[in-house]
């Protein structure tokens, strides 16, 4: 018993003198210091290299484009342009930059550093992977394919310091959506360049101390998988706005880790909800759970390159099959909601007037006139999916749904993130899991991806008739009649399926009461300089 | 002993090397690559990129390029982190994974030796039961159930201690370096447990005994010496173990250690990082494995003499 005293006295001082500590939500509140969950390490702080939703929070706060995300959703707010102004025709936007944007290092923000940023991320050699923002700018996108040299006749001009030209190649009427997305922020040229060419992609110009950009925050530091911290740039030209002091951004991936460092108070905002808690806290009326509408939809894409699913009515007896009222109840359990559209009710006011209905018998009836009674002769079918609990999940019900409703055999097959994105890839799939967030707040981002020759339709099905509604959509500037076009659009891609909907993301994740300032949208973009702190 | 050790080294060389052409080699037969991304990645921007990191050359002049540089000391820079080279990621991780085995040695060192001792000394009594068995329950409890039921307890019930982190609040080392050292106190304890089992009933230990030294002095001064070795040949493929074995640790602990990184470049087909990390691994392991058979060497004449 000695020993044990012997060994309970150290341990008891180690673990009192540890205690009693102040949490960083305590103390953030005091400081006004914002504690962040932010997923995963960031690739890196270069805008026109990096992609994701971690390098989007830290380039909201470090960088601004001609116009920021509207947090209380509607149109978008003046950026670096105070305002703009577009031409009859749709086709030349006039930027009015203003006077009072500066970078980090007291710079002035000029027409001129668009003109380069624009041409740095349409360069080839970068190996940008969002060029294709910008290719609604005339000329844009064979500058990017090599087809012409000269950038002078890409569609930007500086017409002096403080204005911006931008000529489209079409009417584009979605296009100043785009322009608070990170792959059309500016970069500081002397800055990038003094640390390589235009097409450097070491970034060693993104390091704490070489860091400038023209955001409402700057760069203090970077600790790799610990954590970024920054501060308020004096020089921002709406710094009155600006409430917080700092922002910590922790790169944690674990999502139990997470939810235990939220609790600790060690985060006022985590970046998810684990998988299993979210019913538990929905159950527990957990306060701090946020469960908010999102632009992204969940689908299993089919591939109509195989004998089987090459049938319209087999792809729709299959989505038939499907009831989602059960998945999102039953499975999925967070407050998703059952999708019957590609696009996401609600994407800037736009509705898709589609249906999926739950209706075995029809499924059935469908399956049989194109061959396959009651499932008879119907190959063993294969749902792709990357490992993960929650797709698994989702994938068996599925999987039952369809053997029950439509009698054919089905296998589920789960694969390492990198071999299943390479098998979608190459097509060696016959159905398999997706999803897709909306880049912008428009039925485009959505619709756009199942033309022809887009690298995500990865489904091998192309229809004229879509591809040219899609067309005529985006070259109409009334946006009644737009959503119209766009809806029948959408009715014909829902009418041949190559893709079945199953549910609308939300976002859940857990949030401080303490914040203030964070308002539910539909991009999930949180404007740092609108937070703050406060305890009720 | 020094022809032992350059023997040793010696054989290290073609054993690196062997590692090194069939990580090369087996990385990029691993469906998928470093660009693959949900958004697809268009075909002219997936030409440049390969391009820009030698992919699109033949996998044999990939190979010796990539041996060549390796002979300068160049890694090559990660292909999922553009701006950071893998020796600067080897470099950061590195200094935190080897304080977090240090301090996880030294929890497994002084539970171990401490629990172990004691059993063998006090043998078949409660003194001997009692941590055996849980000795038995630590090496069976994985540490992604020990880490975080011990945050659950001390961090989140008891409020005494931070959940996370390392180096960011007081005290956030404590946990990490218990979780971690808990399995191998727990060998610890029985191999020393073992050892010392055997050296008390040494004819020299009974010598002492009748020579009339206090049992203290004959279990540390004269037993431990013989009794330890065991611990001592077990602790280089643990030091490596516990370096190479930290992720799962790192995950739990949000800590900024190597395992993250060498894990996360395996599911992101960072093929620069993935060989540099297997690169730096290996030498570890091979490196700790020698000190340990030379503490061996130095602790136990009989070794010596039968080499």
């Amino acid at each position: 018993m000695t020993t044990m005293k012997y060994l309970a006295f150290p341990l008891f001082f180690l673990l009192l003198s540890c205690g009693e500590s102040v949490t960083p939500v305590d103390s953030g509140l005091e400081n006004q210091i914002f504690h962040f969950g932010n997923g995963t390490e960031p690739q890196g702080l270069d805008p026109h290299i990096v992609t994701g939703v971690p390098e989007n929070h830290l380039l909201t706060a470090l960088c601004e484009g001609l116009t920021i995300y509207n947090p209380k959703g509607g149109p978008p707010l003046p950026g670096v342009a105070e305002s703009w102004d577009i031409s009859p025709d749709g086709l030349i936007y006039t930027f009015k930059l203003n006077k009072d944007a500066k970078w980090s290092n007291g710079d002035p923000v000029t027409a001129d550093d668009f003109v380069w940023s624009w041409k740095r991320i349409l360069t080839a050699s970068l190996g940008s992977q969002y060029p294709d923002m910008l290719y609604y700018v005339k000329n844009a996108e064979s500058y990017h394919l090599g087809e012409i040299d000269d950038f002078s006749k890409v569609g930007v001009k500086a017409i002096d310091d403080s204005t911006l030209e931008v000529e489209l190649r079409s009417p584009t009427s979605f296009f100043i959506k785009l322009l608070h997305h990170y792959s059309t922020y500016p970069v500081h040229k002397e800055t990038v360049l003094k640390f390589g060419p235009i097409d450097d992609r070491y970034g060693e110009w993104t390091r704490p101390g070489n860091f400038v950009c023209n955001g409402p925050f700057q760069l203090r530091s970077w600790e790799l998988n610990k954590k970024i911290v920054v501060e308020r740039n004096p020089f921002y030209w709406d710094a009155d706005e600006v409430k917080l002091n700092e922002m910590h951004f922790y790169p944690v991936q674990n999502e139990s880790t997470e939810d235990r460092m939220f609790r600790a108070g060690q985060l006022h905002v985590t970046n998810v909800v684990p998988l299993e808690k979210c019913p538990v806290y929905i159950e527990e009326n957990n306060p701090n759970l946020r469960i908010e509408p999102y632009m992204g939809t969940y689908f299993y894409r089919t591939n109509t390159t195989i004998d089987a699913l090459k049938d319209k009515r087999v792809r729709k007896a299959l989505a038939f099959a499907i009831n989602r009222k059960q998945v999102v109840e039953r499975v999925s359990k967070c407050g998703q909601q059952p999708a019957y559209s590609f696009t996401p009710p609600g994407s800037d006011g736009y509705f898709p007037e589609t249906s999926i209905p739950f209706d075995p018998d029809l499924a059935k009836t469908l399956l049989s006139e194109a061959g396959y009674p009651s499932g008879k002769g119907f190959p063993k079918l294969e749902i792709l999916f990357n490992t993960q609990e929650g797709h698994r999940k989702i994938a068996l019900a599925i999987q039952q749904m369809w053997q029950e409703n439509l009698g054919i055999e089905v296998e589920l097959v789960n694969q390492d993130w990198k071999v299943y994105l390479s098998r979608e890839r190459v097509g060696d799939f016959q159905i398999s899991r997706a999803g897709w967030i909306g880049d912008y707040e428009d039925p485009n981002t959505f619709l756009d991806t199942l033309r022809p020759n887009r690298g995500n339709n990865k489904t091998g099905w192309e229809n004229p008739k879509y591809d040219e509604l899609l067309s005529l959509a985006n070259r109409t500037i009334d946006r009644d009649k737009r959503y119209e076009i766009l809806n029948e659009a959408e009715k014909l891609l829902i009418d041949e399926m190559p893709i079945i909907p199953i549910y609308t993301y939300v976002r859940q994740y857990q949030l401080s009461s303490d914040v203030k300032g964070w308002y539910p949208n539909f991009q999930d973009i949180h404007h740092p300089k609108y937070i703050y702190l406060e305890r009720d | 002993m020094l022809q032992i050790l350059l023997k040793r080294l010696l054989i290290a060389i073609p054993v690196i090397l062997i590692v090194i052409t069939i990580t090369f080699f087996l990385i990029r037969m691993a469906p998928g690559g470093p660009f693959d991304a949900e958004k697809a990645v268009p075909p002219e921007v997936l030409k440049s990129l390969n391009e820009r990191y030698n992919l699109d050359a033949p996998v044999i002049v990939q190979y010796k390029d990539y041996m060549l540089n390796l002979l300068q000391g160049d890694f090559g820079p990660s292909f999922r982190y553009p701006s950071r080279s893998v020796t600067e990621m080897i470099f950061t991780g590195m200094p935190v994974t080897f304080e977090l085995a240090f301090y996880a040695i030294l929890v497994a060192l002084i539970i171990g030796i401490f629990a172990g001792v004691l059993a063998a000394v006090k043998r078949n009594t409660a003194l001997d039961y009692i941590p055996m068995t849980i000795a038995m329950i630590g090496i069976c409890m994985p540490t992604f159930l020990l880490g975080p039921l011990l945050v659950l307890f001390f961090g989140i019930h008891l409020e005494l201690l931070p959940v996370s982190g390392w180096d960011t609040l007081p005290g956030d080392k404590i946990l990490p370096s218990i979780t971690l050292g808990a399995a191998y106190a727990a060998y610890i304890a029985r191999l020393s447990r073992g050892g010392m089992l055997e050296t008390l009933n040494q004819d020299y230990v009974r010598t002492a005994r009748a020579k009339g030294l206090s049992e203290f002095n004959v279990v540390f001064n004269h037993a431990m010496r013989g009794g330890l070795i065991p611990v001592l040949s077990f602790l280089g493929p643990a030091v490596a173990g516990l370096i190479g074995g930290s992720f799962v640790v790192e995950t739990i602990f949000q800590i900024p250690g190597l395992g993250r990184f060498y894990v996360e470049a395996a599911f992101n087909r960072d093929y620069t990082m993935i060989l540099g990390t297997t690169i730096f691994f290996s030498v570890l392991i091979i490196f700790f494995n020698l000190l340990s058979d030379l503490a061996v060497l130095i602790a136990n004449p009989q070794s010596r003499s039968s080499q």
